[in-house]
């Protein structure tokens, strides 16, 4: 591998600059919210730009990222969002739910086997999958909703990722200790006591593993079942393959990867980056506040000269993902306020007013560095934007309730036979024959009436009722919680012509729910 | 030579090339990217010993857990056929008159009888068992049989066929030509006769009479037909081979009659009593009652 680094000790600046044609050029990157901003065009400029030798680089290196502990408002929030979901993810499976005898009593149950899924009160069948798709249509748009009001409020707080993440960083700490003492022992040559540790905290990043992909399985059987089947090596195989799975990447992910999975490989930032504008909430190091930075020394010394940024990098410490906030807006920044809580708490100390870094829109900011009143953060929120993102989502949401609520849950389909269309009975009569499906979506068995409309004439008989009990009405039985195919076959006297009809089926309880299909009867032309 | 350089704003490198303005930074991938790539070689090399993978003249290298596809779909197919076993035991065992009474098993055999006619069938008979009029394929929808519709009979047919040379057992009926017998108008006559029994003309003495002489010993008096000889209905709307005056006359003088292989002994026992089921279920088939003329429908009531 051919990667030669640069050989200058880390965190030493080149501050060098090159002054070409009157523009100072520096060999160093300049972070976008300090470069002045007519340096992206500058290389539009009909110059040939310095010839620099650069070592090549083929690939990025890491950068283990400590995190150093933290209080604060946006940390407790942060454990609270964490707990409602975790607790939310563990203990759902496990909430009972009484359907009766004929269907399972898991509140929350995704039966892939029968192809069922439960929800409460709700079931849903595989050919209503579009309140699936509308679900995830208003999870998409409320991710659009909570981006345009609060930015990356997702990132930083539910995502799954960043609920594991931090719960590995959490270990981390509990075994390594804070950050420093994790730096050092990042850098320690590796004794045996290095080894116990290290073996200790990834045993628990396995069993943090093992007990996501556990949980996980609950969701798709019968909790207890499968708990006590899985014990007993019982369980299908896909449970374990699941759990070994979702364990090697739960600890992958978040055990190894963390930081890398939001700037590399997930497409969700990307997303946001074009979704935000100047009225989006964002965490922001309000610069014209803070630069030039300088310590409470040296501005003691020169009062007029330094902002308030004593450059302690208290919020670089605390960052999960390990950016410096100061250099603006990024990819990286998952707006979780960790170094809000740290700054501000600086700002305390030192006697400044907090809010150095904080939630704010770039609007808000222009006003403020330029002296004028900032917004308040409801008239942040209540954007047209953002009411017009929650009324679609409302909108969607509202128009699913109102499908299930009155969806029905007896169903015809009726496929009619086409090879052959009819059929001459001895007796001169044309017979018909017809697939019908019979939906019964109710947890227990139900009597239905098959009946033939608007075709005089007609008797109907199926594959379980004989032809001399036939009549224009039959009775069946469809089992709890199923579809069942019913042969039927319609035949009217000699001389009835080619025509539609109806089959109408209704439930024989008090529900009385009915359907109607038309179909078509095909009967010889020349007679 | 590429002029590389790096990029002020991101602090990135660009790959050196310009066009029109526009350069591309090259942001170097992150390192557990790269251990990616190796490990999708790491898997390469595992897999070509694991599995077939080289191209040889006439087959490819055996992988060391050998594993191929043939192999996998003749597990498959096994492993169906042992999950088919039970069924095909019990209606091994079931005698067919039994058979509609176990309604799970029925429907298993209706369905298992599809394939296999899908299979034998469907060439003669169609794909829908429609037959076909123009060359005397008989229909096995409707309610009208030569041979008996119910479960047995229709099994006793599949076995043994009809007219087939060989086996005693056959079905087997032969029509004389009346070429030369009748001049046009008797032969008129008769036709008009024939089709008065289904009310599609008039009849008339002299027709009745040649009837009564010829045709009434086997089709009987009122056109009643006779299973037990295989001799038509023709009292019936249905026609074998169509019921136009030319139709009839054709098979009044020159009878052209069927034949159907034998199953017996090319398909197993259990497979003619899954065809028996499905041909039955096709909407016209009897019960045991109404056909005890029927040769075979001695029941037997021990099961």
């Amino acid at each position: 591998m051919n990667n030669p680094e640069d050989n200058r000790p880390p965190g030493e600046r080149d501050w060098s600059v090159v002054v070409e044609d009157g523009i100072a050029k520096s060999n160093q990157p300049v972070s976008s919210a300090v470069a002045d901003p007519a340096a992206t065009t500058r290389r539009h400029e009909p110059h040939e730009p310095a010839r620099e030798h650069l070592p090549e680089r083929l690939y990025e290196p890491r950068k283990a990222v400590h995190n150093k502990r933290i209080d604060g408002p946006f940390r407790r929030f942060k454990w609270l969002v964490m707990l409602v979901t975790l607790g939310i993810y563990y203990v759902t499976p496990w909430i009972r739910w009484d359907r009766g005898p004929y269907a399972p009593d898991q509140a929350v149950l995704v039966d892939l086997a029968n192809r069922r899924f439960y929800m409460f009160s709700i079931e849903i069948w595989p050919h209503e999958f579009y309140f699936v798709a509308g679900l995830l249509i208003m999870a998409g748009i409320g991710l659009f909703l909570v981006t345009s009001a609060v930015g990356r409020a997702w990132c930083g707080y539910a995502c799954p990722q960043t609920v594991w993440t931090d719960l590995f960083q959490h270990v981390d700490r509990f075994v390594d200790g804070d950050r420093n003492a994790r730096i050092r022992l990042d850098a320690a040559p590796w004794t045996w006591s290095k080894v116990a540790r290290r073996a200790f905290k990834w045993s628990i990043y396995l069993f943090i593993g093992f007990w996501t992909g556990g949980a996980w399985i609950m969701y798709f059987a019968d909790a207890p079942t499968l708990v006590e089947d899985f014990w007993r090596g019982e369980a299908a195989s896909v449970a374990y393959i699941t759990v070994a799975v979702l364990t090697l990447t739960t600890v992958t992910l978040g055990g190894f990867m963390r930081e890398q999975v939001c700037i590399y490989m997930c497409p969700w930032p990307r997303i946001q980056t074009a979704m935000m504008d100047e009225k989006s909430l964002l965490v922001t190091y309000k610069d014209w506040r803070g630069e030039p930075r300088g310590s409470v020394k040296k501005a003691a010394k020169n009062p007029d000269r330094f902002g308030d940024c004593i450059d302690c990098t208290q919020c670089v410490q605390v960052c999960p993902t390990g950016i410096d906030i100061r250099e603006g807006p990024q990819i990286g920044c998952i707006t979780c306020g960790l170094c809000i809580d740290a700054c501000d708490r600086v700002m305390d100390d030192i006697g400044r007013p907090p809010g150095l870094i904080d939630y704010a829109t770039l609007e808000d900011c222009e006003r403020e560095a330029a002296g004028e009143a900032v917004k308040s953060p409801w008239r942040t929120l209540l954007r047209p934007r953002a009411i017009a993102y929650t009324m679609i989502w409302a909108g969607i949401g509202g128009a699913l309730l109102f499908a299930l609520g009155t969806r029905s849950h007896t169903e015809l389909t009726v496929a009619p036979d086409r090879n052959p269309p009819f059929m001459l009975m001895s007796d001169g009569s044309v017979r018909n024959s017809y697939t019908l499906k019979i939906r019964n979506m109710e947890s227990r068995p139900r009597a239905m009436e098959i009946a033939v409309e608007s075709l005089p004439g007609a008797l109907m008989w199926t594959d379980t009722i004989n032809r001399d009990e036939a009549s224009a009405t039959q009775r069946v039985t469809v089992p709890a919680d199923l579809v069942r195919a019913v042969r039927a076959y319609v035949a009217v006297p000699a001389g009835t012509a080619a025509q539609q009809f109806e089959f109408r089926i209704t439930s024989l309880d008090e529900q009385r729910e009915t359907d109607v299909v038309e179909t078509r009867f095909d009967a010889p032309e020349d007679e | 030579m590429a002029n590389k350089r790096i990029d002020q704003p991101t602090g990135t490198p660009t790959v050196g090339h310009e066009w029109d303005g526009i350069e591309e930074l090259d942001t170097p991938l992150p390192r557990w990217w790269l251990w990616t790539f190796y490990l999708t070689i790491a898997f390469a090399v595992g897999y070509v010993i694991a599995y077939p993978a080289w191209p040889m003249i006439d087959r490819a290298t055996e992988g060391v857990l050998g594993w191929s596809s043939r192999g996998e779909l003749a597990e498959e197919m096994s492993a169906a056929d042992q999950a088919r076993a039970t069924m095909r035991e019990q209606l091994a065992r079931i005698p067919i008159e039994r058979l509609p009474e176990d309604g799970p098993l029925m429907q298993q055999a209706v369905a298992g009888g599809a394939a296999a006619f899908r299979v034998n069938c469907v060439q003669c008979h169609g794909s829908g068992a429609a037959g076909s009029q123009e060359l005397g394929y008989p229909n096995l929808n409707d309610d009208d049989w030569l041979w008996g519709g119910d479960l047995k009979a229709i099994e006793y047919t599949l076995a043994h066929g009809i007219r087939q040379a060989g086996d005693d057992e056959t079905r087997s009926s032969v029509m004389p030509p009346f070429a030369g017998a009748f001049d046009t108008a008797q032969l008129n006559a008769l036709t008009d006769h024939v089709l008065a029994f289904s009310g599609k003309a008039e009849s008339n003495p002299v027709g009745a009479r040649i009837y009564a002489d010829n045709c009434a010993a086997c089709h009987g008096i009122r056109g009643e037909g006779d299973r037990a000889q295989g001799a038509p209905t023709l009292n019936d709307a249905i026609w074998l081979r169509g019921s136009s005056r030319e139709a009839i006359k054709q098979q009044i003088l020159d009878p052209r009659m069927g034949m159907m292989p034998k199953w017996e002994g090319r398909l197993d026992p259990v497979t003619l009593k899954m065809l028996a089921a499905y041909v039955h279920s096709l909407g016209g088939g009897e019960d045991f009652v109404e056909v005890a003329e029927d040769p075979e429908v001695a029941v037997d009531e021990q099961p």
